[in-house]
């Protein structure tokens, strides 16, 4: 198993807080919008230095998303910013209509996205995200691993025309990956070579994985790490070479199971080359109050529950 | 079916007169009286109520390209929030030289550009945003003309609601945020019909005094007659003179549901439903134009 050295540890929203102030430096066409959670985005630096290209909306996410809508037309390339909630469920008409139908270059960004916001409990913690951005037609979805990737991933997406789904969260998980790596959509990483098994993970999970690899690994188990950080499109060529590799799959994401990235590879697996398959996600559950350790665990999200999923996989491999 | 080049012309040509509008706008209520009967379906209640704003702004009022640009840079842009009324504003494109006249026969068929609702996926000349999901236009109208300001574009965004729109709550949040950050490249209009679905706005929903509604929230409100060119256009004209004053401006519209057709005025019961053959001649012989050019 290979090891993944890391300075630090930070959170994901301030990623992508950096990666936006630089897009404010150097693109200029690119402006933000934001309902009322300028210190939760970390958007801070963009609104201090780029204030005429930027938006206080107040608490009103739909009018943000129509409002980002007419901002493309004129040649803007509008980052929103509100949590992973409000950025999806509450305003998925507007998106469907006014931005992904519409064709729109609009690019949603969502903090605190599933169980991790921690204490604020399950009226926060959108866990069906994923799902309900995967459906809309063309639409990017996104959702990066650690503080370097989402960076890297903020100013890949104002690069890529077209709407995107843009997920991060608010706790501070290892650093590991380089700070100058080039991100590219729809392209998974592979983190760690392996026989055994594959496992998929995307956002947090995947600092999970690479530690439930490591605990595999004493137990004489090869696991195969890959980073899916584009959750559609979907690397498929990536996923089938490994599984066909290991003959056996685990997916972990902070999703429920149903649209999450579990549920896309499953659908990629039945049509071209059905394999057991275990997925390490929220089970048609709600979240609660909580730290976001106590709740990682407590709804199977941590290494524990990866290496779980890869001995049950590995004893349905045929 | 044959294209009408003259009509086709006058898009890019001088502001037309009262009497030229007169007639286009009857040429356009002929075409959304035979579009919706060919299909069986379609909103002719508030299309017909709407045409004298949609040719007043297209003939006479706005500056555009009919080559178009999505961006519409250096251009006046005009937003259909209620959507529903897809008739009119088809048919005042293709008048305005936006694609053929021919086309509005593809209205609501398989693998047509004119679909039930405005759309850009089939990219139709002259949409910018799709609609018919209520109560979005207006946010998308302020997002463009705050794109305006960052480009130092100095032509006006237009965008058309219906009342029944009002109802919903997005309507409200975009109503208080323009004024608030000085969107006052913006004229609003509200058709006021007074007519939805299920039976008069008034006794749905109450929208009640939506002058002072918008006047609360800090908009410049004109109201008018809706189909009276005469008075039309100089509330449009009197709009653009109070542009530019640090608040958007709200022109609500007095009109018929219907206008034109005389079985279908006031009435919501012609919201989405299309004539029958005998009620379609019925409905053109009232609809005279001197030259007419049906496609």
């Amino acid at each position: 198993m290979k090891d993944f050295p890391y300075t630090e540890s930070k959170d994901t929203r301030s990623g992508f807080g950096a990666g936006l102030h630089e897009l404010g430096k150097t693109n200029p066409n690119v402006v933000a919008l934001c309902a009322d959670l300028i210190g939760s985005l970390k958007m801070d630096a963009f609104v201090k230095d780029f204030p005429e290209r930027f938006f206080q909306v107040g608490i009103a996410e739909a009018n943000m998303m129509g409002l980002a809508a007419g901002l493309t037309i004129g040649g803007k390339i509008p980052f929103t910013g509100t949590f992973a909630n409000f950025s999806t469920g509450r305003v998925y008409d507007q998106i469907r209509q006014s931005i992904a139908y519409s064709g729109k270059n609009v690019k949603i960004c969502a903090s605190h996205a599933g169980l991790t916001l921690g204490e604020d409990g399950a009226t926060h913690q959108i866990l069906e995200d994923v799902g309900m951005m995967k459906m809309l037609p063309h639409m990017c979805v996104i959702n990066p691993c650690d503080y370097n990737q989402t960076k890297a991933a903020t100013l890949a997406i104002a690069e890529y025309e077209g709407p995107v789904y843009l997920r991060f969260g608010r706790p501070v998980v290892p650093n590991f990956t380089p700070a100058d790596q080039e991100f590219e959509i729809g392209k998974g990483v592979l983190l760690n070579e392996g026989t055994d098994v594959s496992i998929f993970a995307t956002g947090h999970l995947v600092w999970k994985a690479i530690l439930a690899g490591k605990l595999l690994a004493e137990k004489g188990i090869n696991a195969e790490i890959i980073n899916i950080h584009t959750i559609k499109p979907l690397d498929a060529q990536m996923v089938l070479e490994s599984a066909r590799k290991t003959r056996c799959v685990v997916t972990a994401e902070e999703h429920q199971m149903n649209g999450g990235l579990g549920d896309s590879i499953a659908q990629l697996l039945a049509r071209e080359e059905p394999l057991p398959l275990e997925m390490v996600a929220v089970n048609d559950s709600f979240g609660e109050s909580g730290t976001p350790d106590q709740l990682m665990e407590k709804y199977g999200l941590n290494e524990a529950a990866i290496v779980a999923a890869v001995e049950k996989v590995r004893a349905r491999r045929k | 079916m044959s294209q009408d080049t003259s009509l086709a012309s006058q898009a890019t040509a001088n502001p037309k007169t009262i009497a030229e509008l007169q007639q286009i706008a009857s040429q356009v209520r002929r075409d959304i009286v035979r579009m919706v009967h060919a299909v069986n379906s379609g909103h002719p209640g508030g299309s017909l109520g709407c045409t004298d704003l949609l040719v007043a702004l297209y003939f006479r009022v706005m500056k555009h390209d009919p080559s178009f640009s999505m961006n519409g840079v250096g251009e006046d842009l005009f937003f259909l929030s209620n959507g529903h009324i897809s008739p009119v504003f088809y048919s005042v494109l293709a008048r305005s030289g936006y694609f053929p006249v021919s086309e509005l026969a593809t209205f609501r068929k398989l693998n047509s550009r004119l679909q039930g609702h405005p759309a850009t996926h089939e990219h139709l000349p002259g949409i910018r945003v799709a609609s018919g999901s209520l109560g979005q236009g207006l946010s998308v109208a302020i997002g463009a003309a705050q794109a305006k300001k960052l480009n130092g574009d100095d032509r006006t965004v237009f965008v058309l609601m219906g009342d029944g729109e009002l109802e919903e709550g997005q309507v409200w949040e975009a109503a208080m945020y323009a004024p608030h950050h000085k969107v006052d490249n913006l004229i609003a209009f509200v058709d006021r019909n007074g007519q939805q679905i299920d039976g008069p706005t008034e006794k749905i929903a109450g929208l009640g005094d939506l002058r002072a509604k918008f006047e609360a929230f800090n908009w410049l409100v004109l109201e008018t007659d809706g189909n009276d060119f005469e008075k039309l256009v100089a509330s449009i004209e009197e709009a653009q003179s109070l542009l530019g004053q640090g608040k958007p401006v709200m022109v609500l519209m007095d009109t018929q549901m219907g206008f034109g057709v005389d079985f279908m005025m006031g009435s919501h019961k012609w919201h989405g439903v299309a004539p029958n053959n005998e009620q379609l001649e019925i409905a053109l012989q009232q609809l005279i134009v001197e030259h007419a050019s049906d496609y």
